[in-house]
C-alpha cells in the first residue's frame, strides 16, 4: 500500500515572472545546482509568494534556462518563477538582488507576457580572454578554425565520452578590437580576447568546446586558463556575423516588455 | 602591516580543481571585517573538507562570538583537496581563508576544532601551507597561536608538539578569554615574546599548554607522571562550562553556504551534555552536565535563523533530542507555527524509549515519512546492561511497531561491534533484534513493504569514559564477527531480503583508537604518517591503514610501545592515563568503579531523574543541572507575517499568465 501523498490547499498561479541575473568575479564558480540552492533560499528570505508543486516534496516553481558552465562567469542567465499574487517586477529584482551574494546580481525582472522564452535563447555571445596569448596567435587560431566545415571535439557528458561537431553552430569567432575594460595586454603580458557566437545546439557547443577545437587545428594552448563570460543570449539577429559583435543576437525579454 | 587576499593567485588554479565553489567563500551571514579594524585576529579551522567543515556549529558558533567583538575579527579556513594542495605547493599559495583570501600565517590565532582525531593530518597539511613550522618549539612571534578545541582536544598529548595550547570543554567563552590576553600582551609590545605569552595562557587556567608539562616514562613504556616544567603553571587542567545556553543563543546568523554541504539545513542546539551514562560515549562523558535551552530561546533561535538563512528544514540538535524536558512544547508549538509552510522540522538522535508517536506525529504533519532512526548500540541485553544503554528489546520492539503502524515503512538501528566483553553470540543477536522488527512491522502495517537497516560501527575506546581502561578488539575479530553477522542475516529466508546490512572494515578504527588513546609518543606516528601522505583520514578513499602501520613501525622503533600497546592492551587501575592531567570533571574513581560496574554488567541511571551519583562533574566544576520544564505550555510566539507584503504591485489587476515556460 503506497501512501498517499497529501492533497494540499495550494495557492494558484497568477503571475509569472522572467528574471536575468549575472553570475560574476569569484561566484563565477557556482553550478547551476549551487545557484538553484541560493536562489530558493533567497525567494523564502524575501517572502516572495512562490506557487509550489503538489505531493510529498513540494517543490517552488521556477524554470531554469541554460544556464552557463561552472567556472564561466555570465552577464545574461534567465530564470522564470510563477507566484501567487500580482507583483511589482521591480520590487522584486530589487528585494532578491539584495538576498543574493553580491557576484549573483538580479539584473531585471519582468512580467511573463510571451510564451516560449527557451525558443528564444536561440545562441549565446561569449566573450574568452586568453592571458599569455597574442592577438596575433589568437587571430590565426580562430582563422584556421573558421577555415574548416568541422572540427570534432569530444567532452565527457553525463552519458559518457561523447564526440560532437564545434565549427558547425559557431556563427563567428574573432579577435575583439580594442576591448572595454583593462583585460587587454598589460605589464603581466599580452591578453586576446576572442569574441564567440555560438548557437544552441544538442549536444551544447560551449566555450571549451571551441577553445578544444584551437589547440587541435592551430595548437592554440593558453598557457592560463581562459576566463569566459556570456555577454548574451537571444535570439540571432540578421547578420549576425558581421558588425557589433553586441548585436548579434537581441534581448530575448523585449517580447514580454512590448 | 596590511595583508593581500591572496585570491588572484588562488584564481588562476581554481579552474583546475575539482569542485571551486568551496574555496570561493562568499556563504550568506559570513563576515569580512578590515584588516587594520582588529587588535586580535583569529583564523578557524574544521580540518576536513569544506563540505563537512562548513556546516560545523562550534566553528559557526565561535566565529560569531569573535567577529561581534569590535577589537576583534575571525575567518574561517578548511582543508584543501590534493588536487588544490599540489597546485598551491607548486605556485606557492598559501593555506588561506575563505571569507578573505587571507593567509593563515598572518592571523594572530589559528584555532581547530577537533570533533575526530581523523582530522589531525588535515591539521599539518594545513600548518605546513601556511608556512607556520609544524612543531610548536620551532615557532616564533611572527607565527599564530595554535589552539586545538573540540571533544578530540579532551586528549591533545598526540598532537601536544604541533598544538601551542587546547581548550577543553565549551569554547564561547574561553575564546573571548583568549582574545584578551592577546590582546593585552600585544598592546604591551609583545613582553618576553611567545614564552611570555604563552605562560600567561596557560597561568590562566583557560587552555593547556603542553611545552609546560614534561612527561616521564616508566622501563615497560607507561607513564610514570606528567610534571609542570614552569612556576605557576597548574597540575591540572579543567574544561570550560557555558552554564546558561540562553544567554549564549548562537549561532544567530547561520552560514548558508553556495556549495553544497552535508547538513543541509539548520542546526538548533537544544541542550548540551547528557546523563544517559552510556559508557562507551565521550559526548555524553564529558559535557555534563546536561543544560537545556528554554522552549522560547529554541523558538526565537529557529524563527530567526530560518529568516536569516532561507532554510526549508530545522534540526532539533542535542545528544538525545527528545530528553529535553519541553520538547513536546517545542515540538507542537513549531509544528503549529510553520503548519502550511515548507519548514520541516527534524529531530536527530532520538533515544528508544523517549520516542513517542505525538512527538513523531508532530513532526512529520507535512507528510513525510521516510525513515527513523534508534541506535540500540548492542545487539544483546547483557551487552546493553555493560554498555548502559538501558534499552530492552521489547521498548525496541513496541516502539518500531507503533512506528510502522503510524506510516513509516524504514527503520534503521545502529549497533557497535567489539564493545568490551562482547562474544559472538551477542553480536549475533542482532540479527535476531532485525528479524523480530521485520516480524512486527509487517503484522503493525499490514504490508510486506517494509525495511530495517542495521547499521555497525566499530567500537573505539575513548578518553574520560568508563572504558577508557578497556582492550579495543583487534580489527581481525571485528570483521570475523561482522562476516558472521551478515551471514547469519542473509542466510534467513524470510527476513533476510527485507533487512539491510551496512558496515565498514575494522581497520579505521584502530587507527582512531590509536589517536584518541595515544600519548605524545603517537604524534611521532602522525607525523610520519603526514610525510608519507595521509591526508583526509575520514575518507576512505584517502585512508590507507597499511600507510599508517608503515609509520608507527618507523616512529616508534626502539621504543618499548607499538600500536597494540596502544589498542589492544587492557590499562590498570595504577596505570597513569596520558590525560589524567586533563580535568573533565568525572572523578576517576567513579569512572573505574563505573568500569567495574560495565564488567559486572550492572546499570547506572540517569542523575536528571534519580539522586546524583557522585560522578564528580558538578562538585569539580561548580555547576549543577539545567532542566525544565519551566511549566510553559505554550510557545507564544507572534504569528508570521504574510508574504510578500512589500513585493505586491501597485494595481493589482491580475494579467493573464501564460501557461508555457521556459526551460
Amino acid at each position: 500500500m503506497a501512501r498517499q501523498a497529501p492533497v494540499r490547499d495550494v495557492a494558484p498561479t497568477v503571475q509569472r515572472l522572467r528574471l536575468r541575473y549575472a553570475k560574476r568575479g569569484r561566484l563565477r564558480f557556482t553550478s547551476t545546482r549551487d545557484f538553484q540552492r541560493a536562489l530558493e533560499r533567497a525567494l523564502r528570505r524575501t517572502g516572495v509568494p512562490m506557487a509550489y508543486s503538489q505531493g510529498f516534496n513540494p517543490h517552488p516553481r521556477i524554470s531554469y534556462a541554460n544556464a552557463a558552465p561552472t567556472g564561466t562567469a555570465s552577464e545574461a542567465e534567465y530564470v522564470e518563477l510563477a507566484v501567487t499574487a500580482v507583483l511589482d517586477p521591480e520590487k522584486v529584482r530589487e528585494a532578491l538582488d539584495a538576498a543574493l551574494p553580491p557576484g549573483l546580481d538580479v539584473v531585471e525582472v519582468v512580467e511573463v507576457r510571451t510564451p516560449d522564452l527557451a525558443d528564444r535563447l536561440e545562441a549565446s555571445v561569449w566573450r574568452i580572454e586568453l592571458p599569455g596569448v597574442a592577438d596575433a596567435d589568437a587571430a590565426a587560431a580562430a582563422t584556421a578554425f573558421l577555415e574548416r566545415a568541422e572540427v570534432e571535439v569530444q567532452r565527457l557528458t553525463k552519458s559518457g565520452m561523447r564526440t560532437f561537431d564545434a565549427r558547425g553552430p559557431v556563427v563567428r569567432l574573432d579577435v575583439a578590437g580594442d576591448p572595454p575594460g583593462a583585460a587587454a595586454g598589460d605589464a603581466e603580458g599580452p591578453c586576446a580576447i576572442l569574441d564567440l557566437v555560438v548557437r544552441h545546439v544538442t549536444p551544447s557547443v560551449r566555450p571549451d568546446d571551441v577553445l578544444t577545437a584551437l589547440r587541435q587545428v592551430a595548437d592554440l594552448v593558453p598557457p592560463v586558463p581562459p576566463r569566459v563570460t556570456r555577454l548574451a543570449q537571444g535570439p540571432l539577429a540578421a547578420g549576425a556575423s558581421t558588425g557589433p559583435v553586441a548585436l548579434a543576437v537581441s534581448d530575448p525579454l523585449a517580447a514580454d516588455r512590448a | 602591516m596590511t595583508v593581500e587576499s591572496v585570491f588572484p593567485q588562488l584564481e588562476a588554479l581554481l579552474p583546475l580543481v575539482t569542485k571551486p565553489v568551496q574555496y570561493v567563500g562568499g556563504e550568506l551571514n559570513a563576515v569580512s571585517k578590515p584588516w587594520e579594524s582588529a587588535a586580535v585576529r583569529w583564523a578557524l579551522m574544521y580540518p576536513d573538507a569544506y563540505e563537512v567543515g562548513v556546516p560545523n556549529q562550534g566553528v559557526q558558533i565561535l566565529y560569531e562570538v569573535i567577529n561581534e567583538r569590535d577589537d576583534a575579527l575571525a575567518e574561517r579556513t578548511y582543508a584543501v583537496w590534493p588536487d588544490l594542495e599540489r597546485l598551491m605547493r607548486e605556485h606557492g599559495v598559501p593555506q588561506f581563508t575563505v571569507d578573505s583570501h587571507r593567509p593563515v600565517g598572518a592571523f594572530d590565532l589559528l584555532g581547530l576544532s577537533f570533533s575526530t582525531e581523523l582530522g589531525y593530518t588535515n591539521m599539518l597539511t594545513a600548518l605546513d601551507l601556511a608556512g607556520i613550522p609544524l612543531h610548536a618549539a620551532d615557532r616564533d612571534e611572527s607565527h599564530p597561536v595554535v589552539v586545538a578545541g573540540g571533544h578530540a582536544a579532551f586528549n591533545p598529548e598526540p598532537i601536544a608538539a604541533f598544538v601551542d595550547a587546547a581548550v577543553l570543554g565549551d569554547g564561547e567563552q574561553a575564546v573571548l578569554a583568549l582574545t584578551d590576553i592577546v590582546k593585552a600582551w600585544k598592546a604591551e609590545g609583545a613582553p618576553g615574546g611567545r614564552e611570555e605569552l604563552l605562560l600567561r595562557i596557560a597561568r590562566s587556567g583557560v587552555a593547556y599548554v603542553p611545552a609546560f608539562y614534561d612527561v616521564e616514562y616508566l622501563p615497560d613504556g607507561r607513564i610514570q607522571r606528567v610534571v609542570p616544567n614552569r612556576p605557576g603553571v597548574p597540575w591540572r587542567v579543567g574544561k570550560h562550562t557555558v552554564m546558561d545556553l540562553d544567554e549564549w543563543p548562537y549561532p544567530k546568523a547561520p552560514l548558508v553556504p553556495l556549495a553544497e554541504s552535508v547538513h543541509e539545513r539548520m542546526s538548533v542546539e537544544i541542550f548540551r551534555g547528557c546523563t544517559r551514562g552510556c559508557r562507551f560515549c565521550q559526548a555524553g562523558m564529558i559535557t555534563r552536565p546536561v543544560r537545556e535551552r528554554s522552549a522560547r530561546t529554541i523558538a526565537e533561535m529557529v524563527d530567526n535563523g530560518l529568516t536569516r538563512t532561507g532554510y526549508e528544514e530545522v534540526g532539533l540538535l542535542s545528544l538525545s533530542s527528545a530528553d529535553h524536558s519541553e520538547i513536546a512544547v517545542v515540538a507542537k508549538g513549531l509544528a503549529d507555527r510553520y503548519e502550511g509552510t515548507e519548514t520541516g522540522l527534524s529531530l536527530p538522535s532520538t533515544r528508544v524509549d523517549a520516542f513517542n508517536i505525538e512527538l513523531a506525529n508532530e513532526l512529520t504533519r507535512n507528510g513525510r515519512r521516510s525513515g527513523l532512526t534508534f541506535a540500540p548500540e548492542g545487539g544483546s541485553e547483557r551487552m546493553r546492561r555493560v554498555i548502559n544503554k538501558m534499552v530492552t528489546e521489547d521498548d525496541l520492539i513496541r516502539t518500531v511497531a507503533t512506528a510502522y503502524g503510524n506510516g513509516w515503512r524504514q527503520v534503521k538501528l545502529y549497533f557497535m561491534c567489539g564493545l568490551p566483553t562482547e562474544t559472538d553470540d551477542d553480536v549475533l543477536q542482532i540479527a535476531e533484534v532485525a528479524r523480530r522488527v521485520i516480524e512486527t512491522g509487517r503484522q503493525a502495517s499490514g504490508t510486506r513493504d517494509i525495511r530495517c537497516t542495521v547499521s555497525i560501527g566499530g567500537f573505539v575506546p575513548k578518553p574520560h569514559t568508563p572504558f577508557q581502561w578497556a582492550a579495543q578488539l583487534d580489527h581481525e575479530t571485528t570483521d570475523e564477527r561482522l562476516r558472521k553477522l551478515r551471514d547469519a542475516i542473509r542466510a534467513d529466508k524470510q527476513y533476510g531480503k527485507a533487512i539491510g546490512f551496512r558496515y565498514h572494515d575494522g581497520r579505521p578504527g584502530i587507527v582512531e583508537g590509536l589517536l584518541s588513546r595515544g600519548d605524545r609518543r603517537v604524534g611521532l606516528i602522525i607525523e610520519q604518517a603526514w610525510r608519507e601522505g595521509a591526508r583526509f583520514d575520514g575518507w576512505s578513499e584517502h585512508f590507507s591503514f597499511d600507510r599508517w602501520m608503515t609509520a608507527a613501525q618507523a616512529a616508534l622503533e626502539g621504543l618499548p610501545v607499538d600500536v597494540d600497546w596502544y589498542t589492544t592492551r587492557e590499562r590498570d587501575y595504577a596505570e597513569v592515563l596520558p590525560w589524567d592531567h586533563l580535568d573533565s570533571g568525572l572523578d576517576k574513581d567513579w569512572l573505574w568503579e563505573d568500569w567495574q560496574d560495565a564488567v559486572a554488567e550492572v546499570p547506572v541511571e540517569d542523575c536528571r531523574w534519580t539522586p546524583c551519583f557522585d560522578c564528580g562533574v558538578c562538585d569539580q566544576m561548580g555547576t549543577e543541572i539545567q532542566v525544565g520544564p519551566t511549566g510553559l505550555t505554550l510557545l507564544g510566539m507572534p504569528a508570521l507575517p504574510p508574504r510578500g507584503e512589500g513585493l505586491v504591485a501597485a494595481s493589482s489587476a491580475p494579467s493573464a499568465p501564460s501557461e508555457r515556460t521556459a526551460g
